[in-house]
């Protein structure tokens, strides 16, 4: 186990290396000129190359990749085009909202979601089944920013429960934080729980059939324990795979939720990033959260080893 | 993340051979879920072809005297901040979505198969074609589309290979996945052993297996990119605002939803609407096509 451990951590470095180029790649390929976007509409040439020049946009691509691939490796995501901060710095002082949001939004999406897979499945069929798996297609085909406009408009509008929008620091306590976060954090979990009770059902029914759950039954154990002990440990690959998938999601939603609940955090960036036309910034989120979301996938294949010791390289 | 073949649809039914197609037929139309949500997509359909017909009222229409109005017989949706006929504008609205829907599910499903016939059928390129797919896939899509957008500026073009991008690595690691699990029956083999060109191989025995994943992949890429679409409109970074779409409507929406939500709920009803019209459409066909995922009523 141990060794695989390793093995697998040490596989996630060719995978990040990959992706670095991959998204250099992409953004050097893709039509447009940084320098004329940054510069704007009425821009003259002279400040277009002088754009240019600054960002090292005139340099041939060898030249270019290196150098940012050379920081890169130093931790460096270069500097904000706007504001002059470098790039790492605008991470990390709007990494707490984002980081709050998502690890809140994890906690309700499985909380929520694995019961109500359990459920569906031990009701295949029945009228309870279908409308647990009808209300996660809904999840699903709801966007997020609809959702959290429609929570804000109930729950802060016309009942005036919660603030309708910002975010509150931990440090000033959990309650301001709990009241502040909730709304996103339930619009977000929407899709999240619709994708983790789909896949909960499929493989908690997968499990029903086999013939230690028929054992478990014969033996007198409780219809509850067999559901949540027995076939949900069994069930736990799948299940941890599609919540390691689904930070994709979490990650593209945090961008929506974060702009409509007026969130200083990450995602938040990444929209002013846009309207400012702010290159390096864009690049950089877009390489940070794709590290993450490799990370968290290397978590969750570390993880799957206490479910299932069979699993190895 | 793990490496290896993802979990296809078991090789096609009865379903999609010849003597089989009357009942494929009637097996469509006697699901409940696909019969609802075509019939949707086809309403919500002809409603964006129409719209010249259903609406006098040009959508782009500037009228300052009519700003921010409720619904009445001349504007039944109400009007926007700028006067424009909000009723006009989620018709025409339609237009752009779904075209860019359909469009983009034809192109990824296309390119991908493309892709995952070759890694799945040519070993020594598997390695590095699905390597390159799986980074990409690495990279969250909303933010991948979104970085693509910012660089090469506004335009429909661009919102369409922005999420092709983004969608074309889920249909080539399915098709090559088919590909894999089908290259071992033992007809292929026996194509192989008796020296038929590898061409003829992959267009006449492989290709058939990958046709029903794909139909029902190409639905989800269809909602996906649906989606996508609205989201990169939403925040600023997809189609110029100066045409409505949906997620163009609820970007204009935004900084006066408390006064008018009307403004964004009446796009996201339609966008949601269709979205789910397409999701039933594909869980029903996967319903018929996979049967070891049946039961989802």
């Amino acid at each position: 186990m141990g060794t695989y451990i390793v093995k697998r951590i040490l596989a996630t470095i060719p995978v990040m290396a990959l992706v670095a180029v991959v998204v250099f790649a992409l953004l050097y390929f893709a039509p447009g000129d940084p320098a004329e976007v940054i510069a704007g509409d009425h821009a003259s040439p002279e400040t277009i190359a002088a754009i240019r020049q600054s960002l090292g946009l005139d340099q041939p691509l060898p030249i270019r990749f290196a150098a940012w691939a050379g920081q890169l490796l130093q931790g460096d995501l270069g500097v904000s085009v706007f504001s002059n901060i470098p790039v790492v710095t605008l991470i990390l002082q709007r990494l707490e909202p984002t980081m709050s949001l998502m690890v809140l939004t994890t906690l309700i999406a499985v909380v929520v979601a694995v019961p109500m897979g359990v459920f569906a499945a031990s009701r295949s069929g029945t009228w309870l089944d279908r409308a647990l798996m009808g209300g996660a297609v809904l999840g699903f085909s709801v966007p997020v920013f609809a959702t959290s406009y429609l929570l804000a408009w109930i729950f802060s509008m016309k009942l005036q429960w919660l603030p309708v929008q910002g975010y509150a620091p931990l440090a000033n306590g959990v309650g301001t934080w709990f009241v502040h976060l909730i709304l996103p954090s339930l619009a977000l979990a929407s899709v999240y729980i619709a994708l983790i009770a789909r896949i909960t059902r499929t493989a908690v029914l997968e499990v029903l059939h086999q013939d230690y759950i028929r054992t478990a039954k014969a033996k007198g154990q409780g219809h509850r324990t067999i559901l949540f002990v027995h076939a949900l440990k069994n069930a736990a690959v799948p299940i941890l795979t599609v919540i390691g998938l689904g930070v994709a999601l979490l990650i593209g939603g945090a961008v929506v939720t974060e702009s409509v609940f007026a969130i200083p955090g990450i995602g938040m960036l990444t929209v002013d990033a846009i309207l400012q036309r702010d290159y390096p910034v864009i690049q950089g989120v877009v390489l940070f959260f794709s590290f993450m979301y490799v990370l968290v996938n290397l978590l969750v294949d570390i993880a799957y080893t206490f479910f299932d010791p069979r699993i190895e390289y | 993340m793990g490496d290896g073949e993802v979990l296809v649809a078991p090789a096609l039914p009865d379903l999609f051979e010849d003597r089989g197609r009357r009942s494929a037929l009637a097996a469509v139309l006697a699901h409940k879920a696909i019969v609802i949500g075509a019939a949707i997509v086809l309403v919500i359909t002809l409603m964006a072809v129409c719209a010249p017909w259903l609406t006098p009222i040009d959508p782009t229409a500037i009228a300052p005297l009519e700003r921010l109005k409720g619904p009445s017989l001349a504007h039944p949706f109400g009007t926007d901040m700028l006067g424009r006929d909000l009723f006009s504008r989620v018709l025409y609205g339609a237009r752009i979505s779904l075209f860019v829907g359909f469009v983009i599910a034809a192109l990824s499903s296309i390119i991908g198969l493309v892709i995952g016939l070759v890694a799945g059928y040519w070993r020594r390129l598997d390695g590095i074609v699905m390597r390159l797919m799986d980074a990409l896939m690495s990279i969250p899509g909303i933010l991948l589309a979104i970085a693509f957008m910012a660089i090469s500026g506004g335009s429909m073009g661009n919102v369409i290979l922005a999420i092709t991008i983004v969608e074309v690595p889920r249909v080539a690691r399915l098709v090559r996945g088919t590909v894999l699990s089908v290259r071992r029956q033992a007809y292929v083999e026996a194509a192989v052993a008796s020296g038929s060109r590898s061409l003829t191989i992959l267009l006449s025995h492989i290709l058939p297996n990958t046709i029903a994943p794909i139909i029902i992949q190409a639905t989800y890429v269809c909602a996906s990119a649906m989606l996508l679409e609205s989201v990169l409109s939403f925040i600023g970074a997809g189609i110029p605002p100066s045409i409505p779409t949906w997620g163009n409507i609820m970007a204009d929406g935004r900084s006066i939803w408390q006064l008018k939500p009307s403004m964004i709920f009446l796009p996201a009803l339609f966008l949601s609407l269709t979205i789910l019209a397409i999701n039933l459409v594909g869980d029903g066909l996967r319903d018929l096509l996979d049967p070891r995922q049946a039961g989802n009523g």
